[in-house]
C-alpha cells in the first residue's frame, strides 16, 4: 500500500509520472505498444491504427468540451478540414507528408477560429447548435468545392514517405500513428498544468467567475477552440494517409456524435478516459459483430440485425453511462485502483 | 411571377409541418431546458406507429392518426420518466447526449422492427388539388398542411385555456413558484415530453403522408434547429414564424439557387447558414427571451 509520495527537488515534484510504480507501468506501455505490431495480425493493427487516429480527435474533443465545457458537435468537420488540407497537398502538389499532416492541422485550426467566433456570445446548448451548423455547412462544403476536394470521388492519397520507406501497409504506418498519438498525449496532459490549461478548466468550471479572476475569456476559448480543431485537423491528415482516401463520406455528423460519445464514455475532462472510451466504443461494435458471426450458425437472420443492433447498443451505452456513470469509465477504472491501493482497509 | 408564388406557397406547406414539430421542441425546452435531438426520430416512430395501424389493423385514416397519438404520447412520457429526469439539471453536454443516444436506440430499433426499406402510406387524401389562382398545391400537400395548422391551433387553444396549460405556462415562466403554488412540477414535465412526442408524431404522419417512409425518416429533425432558433427557442409563436419563414427559405434556395449549382444540396445547407447569420446577431432569436445571467 501507498502511503506517501516523498519529493526532494522541485524537479521530481514537478515531473509529468511521478512514482516510479507509474513510470514502470508507462514504461511498460511503451514496451507493449513497440512488441504489438509484431504479434498481431493485419485485422488487430488495422483496428489500433484507427483507434489511434480517432484517439487523437478525441482528445482534442476532450480538450474543448471536457475541460473547456465548450460542446462541439461539429469535430468531424474539422477532421475533414486537415483531411481535405493534407490530402491536397499530398496529392496535388506533392508536398511530404511530414509536412502535409501539420498544415492539415493548421487548416483545421484556422476554421475552429471561425466556428469559435461565435463562442463569445453564445454558450451552451445555442453553441452546440452552432457547431452543428458548422459541420453541416463545411460537409456541404467539401461535396460542392470539387476543385479543392475532388466532390464525392474525393481524393486519392500517395502513401506516405520516410527517409525513403514508403508506410503504406498498417504494419508500417502503425507507428507513425501511434507516435503522434503519444506525442499527442503528451502535449495534452502538460497543457492541464499550465496557465492556459489552467484557465480553459477555470472557464468550463464558472466563466464569469473565471473573467472576474482575470482569465480572458474570449481568448481562452479561442485558444482552446485551436488547440482542439488542431487536434482533429492531425487526426484527418493522418487519417488521409492511413486509408489513402479521403471522400466527404469519411466525416458525417455521426462522426462528431461518434468522438463525443467516446468522450463521455470515456470521461469528461479526463485524458486517459478519451483513451479508454475510444478503445471501448470502437471495440464495442466489433465484438458485437463477432457475436453476430457466431449466432449466424444456429440463426440465419442474424446478419440483416447488426446495423440496427449497433444503432441500438451506441445509443444504449450513451445513455446508461451519463444516467449511471456520468464520468465514464475515468472513474471506474479509478475507483478499482483505489480499492487495491487501499486494501485490505477499503471500506 | 408565378414560380415565386408557386415556390412561396409550397414553402409555406412544408413550413407548417415544421412549425409543428418545432412547437413540441419549444414547449420541452420551456419546460425543461432540455434540447431534444430525438424529434426527428420522435417523427419517425410516430409515421411507423400510424403506418401499422392502417396495413396491419385496417384502420381508417382518422383512427390510426389517434393510435400514433396515444402510442407517442405513451413513448414520451416513458422517456421523460426513465432517462431525462435523472438528468434534471446536469451540464448541456450531458442532456444533449442523452438525447442523442435516445435517437440512435429508436432508430436501431425501428429499423429491427419494419425492416430498412421505403414504404409508402396507402392513398388518404382526396386526389383533387386546391387551386389558389396561378398556383396549384397537390392535394398531398394541402392535407398535410391543414392537419398541422389544426394541431398548432389545438395546442395553442390548450395552453391558453385548459388548467393544464396554464400549469404547464404558470412551470416554464418560474419554476420555483409554480412548484410554491402546488403545481405538480414533474406532471408537467412528463406531460411537457407527451405532448412534444405528440406534436412529432404527427408532424411524422403527415410528413410521411407526403414522401414516404423509412427509419432514415428521423434525419429531418436537423432541420428543426434553425427554425426554433430564428423563432427563439422559448416562443410558441416563434416557432410558428420560424416555421414559415425557414419552409420559404428553403424552398426559394432550391428553387433560384439549385440549378445554378453543380453540387445541388443548397435546399439543405440555406437554413444553417441563415442560423450562423441568427446566433451572431440575435442569438435568442425573434420572439425568445434573452438570457441574463447572475454569479
Amino acid at each position: 500500500m501507498l502511503i506517501g509520495n516523498y519529493q526532494e527537488t522541485y524537479r521530481s515534484d514537478e515531473a509529468l509520472l511521478r512514482t516510479p510504480a507509474v513510470r514502470g507501468w508507462m514504461a511498460a506501455l511503451g514496451t507493449a505498444a513497440l512488441v504489438f505490431p509484431f504479434v498481431a495480425g493485419d485485422y488487430l493493427l488495422y483496428l489500433a491504427n484507427l483507434m489511434g487516429v480517432l484517439a487523437i480527435a478525441a482528445l482534442g474533443l476532450n480538450i474543448l468540451t471536457g475541460f473547456t465545457g465548450q460542446i462541439s458537435l461539429g469535430h468531424a468537420a474539422f477532421m475533414g478540414v486537415g483531411g481535405f488540407g493534407a490530402a491536397f497537398l499530398a496529392s496535388r502538389l506533392s508536398v511530404p507528408f511530414w509536412l502535409a499532416v501539420p498544415a492539415g492541422g493548421v487548416m483545421a485550426c484556422l476554421a475552429g477560429v471561425v466556428v469559435g467566433v461565435p463562442s463569445l456570445r453564445i454558450k451552451g446548448l445555442y453553441l452546440a447548435i452552432a457547431t452543428l451548423a458548422a459541420q453541416v455547412i463545411a460537409e456541404w462544403v467539401f461535396v460542392n468545392w470539387t476543385s479543392v476536394t475532388g466532390g464525392i470521388r474525393g481524393l486519392n492519397v500517395p502513401p506516405a514517405r520516410l527517409v525513403g520507406v514508403s508506410l503504406d501497409t498498417d504494419f508500417r504506418i502503425y507507428f507513425l500513428i501511434q507516435a503522434a498519438l503519444a506525442a499527442h498525449v503528451w502535449f495534452a496532459a502538460n497543457l492541464f498544468r499550465t496557465r492556459w490549461g489552467r484557465a480553459f478548466i477555470a472557464v468550463r468550471d464558472r466563466d464569469i467567475a473565471a473573467e472576474l479572476i482575470g482569465v480572458p475569456l474570449f481568448r481562452t476559448k479561442i485558444l482552446s477552440f485551436m488547440v482542439s480543431s488542431f487536434y482533429a485537423g492531425m487526426a484527418g491528415g493522418l487519417w488521409a494517409f492511413f486509408v489513402k482516401v479521403v471522400t466527404p463520406e469519411n466525416f458525417p455528423l455521426s462522426l462528431s456524435i461518434q468522438l463525443l460519445a467516446m468522450v463521455i464514455v470515456g470521461g469528461l475532462g479526463s485524458i486517459k478516459g478519451t483513451l479508454f472510451g475510444t478503445a471501448f466504443m470502437t471495440l464495442v461494435p466489433e465484438v458485437l459483430k463477432l457475436g453476430v458471426g457466431a449466432l449466424r450458425t444456429v440463426w440465419p437472420g442474424a446478419q440483416s440485425y447488426f446495423f440496427p443492433m449497433r444503432d441500438v447498443v451506441f445509443g444504449a451505452l450513451i445513455v446508461a453511462f451519463l444516467v449511471f456513470e456520468p464520468h465514464g469509465l475515468a472513474e471506474m477504472w479509478n475507483r478499482t485502483k483505489r480499492f487495491f491501493a487501499l486494501w485490505p482497509f477499503e471500506k | 411571377m408565378d414560380h415565386f408564388l408557386q415556390l412561396l406557397a409550397s414553402g409555406v406547406v412544408t413550413g407548417g409541418i415544421y412549425a409543428l414539430v418545432a412547437v413540441g421542441f419549444v414547449i420541452v425546452y420551456k419546460a425543461t431546458g432540455i434540447i431534444n435531438f430525438a424529434t426527428g426520430e420522435l417523427m419517425m416512430l410516430g409515421a411507423f406507429f400510424a403506418y401499422t395501424a392502417m396495413t396491419a389493423a385496417r384502420a381508417p385514416f382518422a383512427l390510426a392518426l389517434l393510435v400514433a397519438v396515444v402510442a407517442a404520447g405513451g413513448l414520451g412520457a416513458l422517456v421523460e420518466r426513465v432517462v431525462l429526469r435523472p438528468l434534471l439539471g446536469q451540464r448541456a453536454i450531458s442532456v444533449i447526449m442523452v438525447t442523442i443516444g435516445l435517437s440512435s436506440i429508436f432508430k436501431g430499433v425501428a429499423q429491427m422492427i419494419w425492416s430498412g426499406e421505403y414504404r409508402s402510406f396507402p392513398p388518404i387524401f382526396p386526389r383533387a388539388p386546391l387551386v389558389l389562382g396561378t398556383v396549384i398545391l397537390p392535394s398531398r400537400q394541402v392535407w398535410p398542411f391543414a392537419i398541422a395548422l389544426a394541431a398548432i391551433l389545438l395546442v395553442g387553444l390548450g395552453f391558453r385555456f385548459t388548467r393544464t396549460g396554464t400549469a404547464m405556462r404558470a412551470t416554464a415562466g418560474d419554476q420555483q413558484a409554480a412548484f410554491a403554488m402546488g403545481i405538480d412540477i414533474r406532471r408537467v414535465f412528463s406531460l411537457s415530453w407527451s405532448l412534444a412526442a405528440v406534436t412529432a408524431a404527427i408532424a411524422g404522419v403527415v410528413v410521411g403522408t407526403i414522401g414516404g417512409i423509412s427509419p432514415q425518416l428521423g434525419a429531418i429533425g436537423l432541420r428543426m434547429f434553425p427554425v426554433v432558433i430564428l423563432g427563439g427557442l422559448d416562443s410558441i409563436p416563434g416557432a410558428l414564424v420560424g416555421g414559415i419563414a425557414i419552409g420559404v427559405l428553403e424552398n426559394m434556395a432550391g428553387g433560384y439557387l439549385d440549378p445554378l449549382l453543380e453540387g445541388g444540396g443548397v435546399k439543405e445547407v440555406v437554413p444553417f447558414v441563415a442560423l450562423v447569420a441568427i446566433l451572431m446577431i440575435r442569438p435568442y432569436g425573434l420572439f425568445g427571451t434573452r438570457e441574463v445571467e447572475r454569479l
